[in-house]
């Protein structure tokens, strides 16, 4: 409890000091609000292993020592962020380095009317203030509340997307933020609004050059999906393998809207994302699709709540783990269904493939139900591959390595083709690839 | 080509193979038929290499080399294939790249050079004619929605496409309707050369009308007690599996008999 405390203090004074290097800074609107997610931070307090949402993933790592905000990015060029970012691919990319928007790496090319796009750091006053009173200083769930202060708190810049109403964008929007190693916090922030009858497509990227070990990042993303608009929301985490991410993503949908969210946890030591969806309208069409890859001494915890607050919506969810070596990974799914959110259809699988004896799932479905007339159905499965598919490769010659690789790949597959943009899916696919190589790799033996 | 000796073989602690012997040669065709439950997917599998099942005694030899010894994976590389009496639906593999990769598996292995995937489709669309399956059914995935006679064809066009020296083919006539056979045992017969072998178990004397055996066995409580020429397949529709059974209990009681006088 004490170090606890101790790590608080910490952050208060690294903020302290943060404010003092702002000079003219500290008035904006911007800093206004860090100075909300502060005092947030000071109120809620980080989460402690008694918190029941941090049952299976406990937070110690992450609060128990000050991570400090890393104030000068590292060096790193084009060529070492290619990798991260996919190719052949047109349309405008954000690059944040340890944090910090990098001219040099995006591109913002002419963009279609009504499209807005742009890092906080570079608009302009006023329309900062405007866009700033849309953050949110912290999470409505207060189990991630201590976390999306801090990012609030240390908010160094961000990506900011808006769609007006009637508008689209047809090439996907790239934001990526990438760790060079300097140990320390990074906050990535985005905020993307979708006016009504709206389209688009993101990606949002977390890659590092380096294990990275003593990094962690808290990053948030506040998406308003606007009537009838269809969003395309893509969350890859490449995190370096020792380093350490926890993440909360909101979402509010209004009436007749299409949102399909997509989270792939493919690398960190440690890597927990909270996703959060309201639906306030009716007749959403509402997704949500996670693969997670852990291997090694890797721990991932998705955490996610579809609340329908509103009838005649339908949510979806399914989210796949291939685990490896002393693996643990958890999945909590909570759908919760308002009184008033009659004919609400929600449908949960959450399905898991363990490589090894010593990987370890926790999967736990959370259905709360107001409402007396709707369809819920929701399961969960863990078990190894199918030996009898297994051996019917082997008998056409292909030896079993590559069968197991060949089997894997069309388990986690199903999330990949989930990913409608071409370009996109492509990308993921070769990212899954290597990463399940890798996992599959130190599995060794048969 | 095979020679088995003395096969036993269980799955957990069930006995089911109790001595087998059997020598198959190069463009001979064996029949294996038999009631249900006496062995004879048990004894397809075992040559194939499946793992639930425990050889407890006896050898098989293929081609001079230790079967048993083999992983299966060697075992198809080196010619054994066998057509799956439930083909397993695979969803999320697609069924060209499956049996291209297994293809080139088996060239790799003979030194052959590997084929890539356009001139794999020019190479497959022959041997789909033969077997009279859609080329749509190629972008699904394996077995994936396939009707049952669609699934058997299936397993004669790998068949075609791998070109094995030793075919099993486990009950490949179960479940289909008259026109599917006569397509399976077409491709069969076409496929067949004066120096690959197959083994064909069957239950019913029906498909071995369309595919001529050299040699019919009849395999019975693990064992094999009959064999003969393609008559012995006839006689045993018109007399029924029963007949065997008693001209063997006959037998012996005659051996009692004689032994006690």
């Amino acid at each position: 409890m004490s170090k606890h405390s101790d790590t608080m203090n910490a952050y208060v004074t690294a903020f302290d000091d943060f404010e003092a290097t702002l000079n003219g800074g500290a008035t904006s609107a911007l800093h206004a609000k860090r100075r909300e997610g502060i005092a947030h931070l000071r109120q809620d307090g980080l989460p402690t292993a008694r918190f029941e949402a941090w049952r299976h993933t406990n937070p110690a790592p992450l609060t128990s020592t000050c991570y400090a905000p890393i104030e000068r990015p590292g060096q790193i060029t084009a060529a070492e962020i290619a990798p991260f970012v996919a190719a052949n691919v047109d349309g405008p990319l954000l690059v944040f380095t340890d944090g910090s928007f990098s001219h040099e790496l995006s591109r913002i090319d002419a963009l279609p009317a009504g499209v807005r796009i742009h890092a906080l750091s570079t608009t302009a006053d006023g329309e900062q203030e405007s866009l700033v009173a849309n953050l949110a200083s912290r999470t409505t769930l207060a189990e991630s509340a201590g976390f999306s202060a801090l990012n609030t708190a240390f908010m160094r810049d961000g990506a900011v997307i808006t769609i007006d109403d009637n508008c689209r964008l047809d090439t996907p929007v790239q934001i990526l933020h990438v760790n060079t190693g300097q140990p320390g916090l990074t906050t990535p922030r985005v905020l993307l609004r979708c006016g009504a009858d709206s389209e688009v497509t993101v990606v949002e990227s977390f890659a590092a050059t380096t294990a990275g070990a003593g990094t962690l990042t808290s990053s948030v993303a506040e998406i308003t999906v606007g009537a009838r608009a269809n969003v395309e929301y893509h969350r890859i985490h490449l995190h370096g393998d020792e380093s350490f991410h926890t993440g909360s993503v909101h979402v509010t949908e209004q009436e007749g809207s299409r949102f399909t969210g997509h989270t792939f946890c493919l690398a960190g030591r440690i890597l927990r994302e909270d996703v959060h969806t309201v639906l306030c309208g009716e007749n959403i069409e509402s997704t949500l699709n996670g693969l997670s890859l852990p291997h090694g001494e890797d721990h991932v915890d998705n955490y996610t709540t579809i609340e329908h607050a509103a009838p005649n919506c339908s949510s979806h969810e399914l989210y796949k783990g291939v685990l490896g070596g002393r693996a643990h990974s958890v999945f909590r799914g909570k759908i919760h269904v308002h009184r008033v959110a009659q004919k609400t259809d929600a449908y949960q699988s959450n399905q898991n493939l363990l490589m090894s004896d010593d990987a370890e799932i926790n999967s736990k479905p959370q259905l709360e139900i107001y409402a007396d007339d709707v369809k819920c159905s929701h399961g969960s499965t863990t078990g190894q591959l199918d030996a009898d598919a297994l051996f019917y490769l082997r008998t056409r010659g292909i030896g079993l390595q590559e069968a197991r690789r060949v089997l894997t790949q069309a388990f986690a597959g199903e999330l990949v083709d989930r990913v409608q943009h071409d370009g996109v899916r492509a990308h993921v696919d070769t990212l899954v690839a290597a990463r399940l190589a890798i996992l599959l790799g130190h599995q060794g033996g048969a | 080509m095979l020679k088995i000796t003395n096969l036993h073989a269980k799955v957990e602690d069930t006995p089911i193979l109790n001595g087998i012997n059997l020598e198959v040669a190069p463009g001979e065709i064996h029949a294996i038929m038999g009631p249900n439950g006496s062995g004879k997917s048990t004894l397809a599998q075992v040559l194939a290499g499946h793992s639930a099942f425990t050889v407890t005694e006896g050898t098989a030899h293929y081609e001079g080399q230790d079967l048993l010894a083999m992983n299966p994976e060697d075992r198809a590389r080196e010619g054994v294939f066998l057509a799956f009496q439930y083909p397993v639906e695979i969803p999320g593999v697609n069924s060209a790249y499956f049996l291209r990769t297994g293809l080139n598996e088996i060239r790799r292995h003979r030194n052959e050079e590997e084929v890539d995937a356009y001139d794999f489709l020019s190479l497959i669309r022959d041997k789909m004619k033969l077997v009279e399956m859609d080329e749509s059914l190629l972008k699904r995935s394996v077995n994936e929605g396939f009707s049952g006679g669609e699934k058997k064809r299936h397993e004669v066009l790998q068949m075609a496409v791998l070109e094995p020296r030793l075919a099993i083919l486990d009950e490949t006539d179960s479940g289909l309707d008259i026109d599917a056979l006569r397509v399976v045992a077409n491709g069969v017969n076409t496929l067949h050369t004066p120096v690959n072998s197959a083994i064909i178990v069957t239950h019913y004397q029906r498909l071995l009308e369309y595919i001529v055996p050299d040699y019919v066995h009849v395999l019975m409580g693990g064992r094999i007690v009959r064999s003969g020429g393609k008559e012995l397949a006839l006689q045993l529709e018109e007399k029924g599996y029963d007949w065997i059974r008693e001209e063997d209990a006959d037998a012996e009681i005659a051996t009692v008999k004689s032994a006690g006088a």
